[in-house]
């Protein structure tokens, strides 16, 4: 209705109206911006942050000698570096499998009360804090072996990334048209057959950009890595001596009384986030791998 | 108490309108396709007493009919009338839907389906959906598709089949020079009949068309209707469409159903000109409802 339509509203009435639902637009306007701009802020404020100080303090040096002794300055993070990657390893050889299975089993065989409960379960797994998947492998590994191991630490991560795993692969997959697979078994394929040759594929990209984005979560974990693999000043030999890794570093050296060691952890803390930054543009690069999409 | 003596009588009435088709189709077919094989006239597929549940929804009510070798048949009727059901279960497509329930008997070239592998008889009874669906790979991957999952080809014998199934499908001119690129890069059109080329891959004996022309325009539609018209010769095929013109264009016969039920089943001319039942007149004069 407007002003002329109704004659008997008088037009202070309106104009108030007006004036109301431009003050609300204008509060929401700005609440709305000012949240994303703070949210905004702190990531940008950390990396900031983070590259100036990490950035600065970074050298070949980092990347390639062991971890001085204490009060002597120097030396890098090399076996720290080296440990992540072994431990992000086994974490991955125990995760991936078993996430990416449970996926296609829920997403193609499993229905009803069953896949529900598979799911709940699962999130439920997902919500577990990282300490109590430390706790876990401690008393399955560390506890009967009686010594730290990358072995405990990698399985503490590669349980953490099973549910990620699970449901990510399970929803690329459902993502899945059902007429491909109706294409695929009216030529005959058997189920199996149709998920093998068109589904999986199909989902493949999807699916790798899971991986790893889930890699790139855990690759930052601290907590269950402090009682599994516990931390290492010099070259852990094979998988069964306990390990240094980034995370558990910047940990260590942040709350040590010395300069130089601060500095360090800075230099952890940077490429520990570059690394994860890495991975994560990497994965959007797989994802948008538009070889095969629909146009 | 009310509801199968009801049915039976549904059974009777098309038990009996198969026999009249008998009586009608040779002399329709003479009339109608004089280039059709020596193979035709011979019954491909048959359906008798076929009833079909979704759950405990019953989409088909005992639908009986003979599906003659190298001719086109087409099913016309309303949304939801069960002539894509009925399609679906000529190759056990159906089967992949959860609680269905089929009853009844249908027999390819005497033998009857639900007795045969599935995969062998979808092998068979080939299929076109209403999307077109080619896989994310190549258009050569897509053609090869069938071949390589029914048995191991070498990759002369694959390159061979590949080619002949896209010239089959009219395909081949268009794509004879993209043969590795995605199969997403072609058009509408061509997909569909990309589709069409990756289901004769396998050598069809029958091929079942479910509206594979309501997502293209008129010049990509003209396209896939003469293809069914050459394909005729080697294939007996079955479409679903709901575009009456297309059924009396391309059909030689032409089944009207109607709420599960198979109303009519006649030569095209005669289900289009002087058909016998009432429903049948008023669907194709567009009185219906």
């Amino acid at each position: 209705m407007t002003a002329s339509n109704s004659p008997h509203a008088p037009a202070s009435h309106f104009d108030f109206l007006h004036f109301r639902r431009k003050t609300v637009n204008f509060v929401m306007l700005s609440l709305t911006a000012i949240c994303t701009f703070v949210a905004l802020g702190v990531l940008l404020y950390i990396l900031g942050y983070l590259f100036v100080h990490g950035a600065s303090s970074l050298s070949l040096d980092f990347f390639t000698k062991l971890p001085t002794p204490v009060g002597e300055a120097g030396g890098g993070m090399a076996n720290a570096i080296v440990g992540s990657g072994k431990l992000l390893l086994i974490a991955m050889c125990l995760g991936v499998p078993i996430g990416f299975l449970g996926g296609v089993y829920l997403a193609e065989f499993a229905g009803g009360k069953f896949a529900f409960l598979i799911r709940y379960v699962t999130d439920l797994l997902n919500g577990v804090p990282s300490i109590v998947m430390g706790i876990f492998a401690y008393t399955i590994i560390v506890l009967p072996q009686k010594h730290f191991s990358t072995l405990a630490g990698g399985l503490a991560l590669g349980v953490m990334m099973i549910p990620i795993a699970v449901r990510s692969s399970e929803e690329f997959l459902r993502a899945v048209p059902l007429n491909l697979r109706e294409g695929s078994m009216a030529l005959g394929a058997s189920k199996t057959r149709a998920i093998l040759t068109v589904v999986i594929p199909a989902a493949k990209n999807g699916i790798i950009t899971g991986v790893m984005l889930n890699l790139a979560r855990v690759a930052g974990e601290t907590a269950p890595l402090l009682f599994t693999s516990f931390g290492n000043r010099y070259w852990s030999h094979g998988w069964n001596e306990p390990t240094a890794a980034l995370p558990v570093m910047i940990f260590t050296y942040a709350i040590a009384p010395y300069e130089d060691w601060h500095r360090q952890a800075w230099s952890a803390g940077f490429v520990l986030l570059s690394l994860v930054l890495a991975i994560n543009v990497f994965a959007r690069l797989v994802l948008s791998n538009k070889k095969h999409v629909a146009r | 108490m009310q509801a199968p003596s009801r049915q039976t009588s549904a059974d009777k009435q098309s038990a009996s309108k198969v026999e009249d088709m008998d009586s009608v189709i040779p002399e329709s077919h003479a009339a109608g396709s004089s280039q059709a094989q020596s193979g035709s006239g011979a019954v491909k597929l048959s359906a008798t007493n076929l009833n079909f549940f979704y759950a405990k929804f019953q989409a088909l009510h005992g639908i009986s009919m003979k599906i003659l070798a190298n001719q086109v048949t087409a099913f016309i009727g309303p949304s939801g009338c069960g002539k894509s059901t009925f399609l679906r279960t000529l190759n056990r497509m159906n089967e992949t839907i959860k609680s269905s329930r089929v009853e009844g008997e249908i027999l390819l070239d005497g033998e009857d389906i639900f007795t045969q592998e599935v995969s062998a008889v979808r092998r068979r009874v080939g299929m076109v959906f209403q999307r077109s669906n080619p896989f994310p790979k190549s258009i050569f991957d897509n053609i090869a598709y069938g071949p390589r999952i029914n048995g191991s080809p070498s990759r002369s014998e694959l390159r061979d089949k590949v080619e002949q199934s896209l010239r089959r499908a009219a395909l081949w001119d268009e794509v004879k020079d993209k043969l590795n690129q995605s199969a997403y890069g072609l058009s509408g059109g061509q997909q569909q009949r990309l589709c069409i080329a990756r289901a004769l891959a396998v050598d069809p004996e029958v091929l079942l068309l479910d509206e594979p022309c309501s997502a293209l325009d008129p010049i990509a539609t003209a396209k896939i209707e003469d293809l069914i018209f050459q394909l005729k010769s080697s294939c007996t095929l079955v479409i679903v469409t709901h575009s009456m013109q297309q059924a009396a264009r391309v059909a030689d016969n032409t089944g009207f159903f109607l709420l599960g039920k198979l109303i009519e089943f006649d030569s095209t001319a005669v289900i289009f000109k002087t058909p016998n039942k009432k429903e049948t007149e008023d669907y194709v004069t567009g009185r219906f409802g």
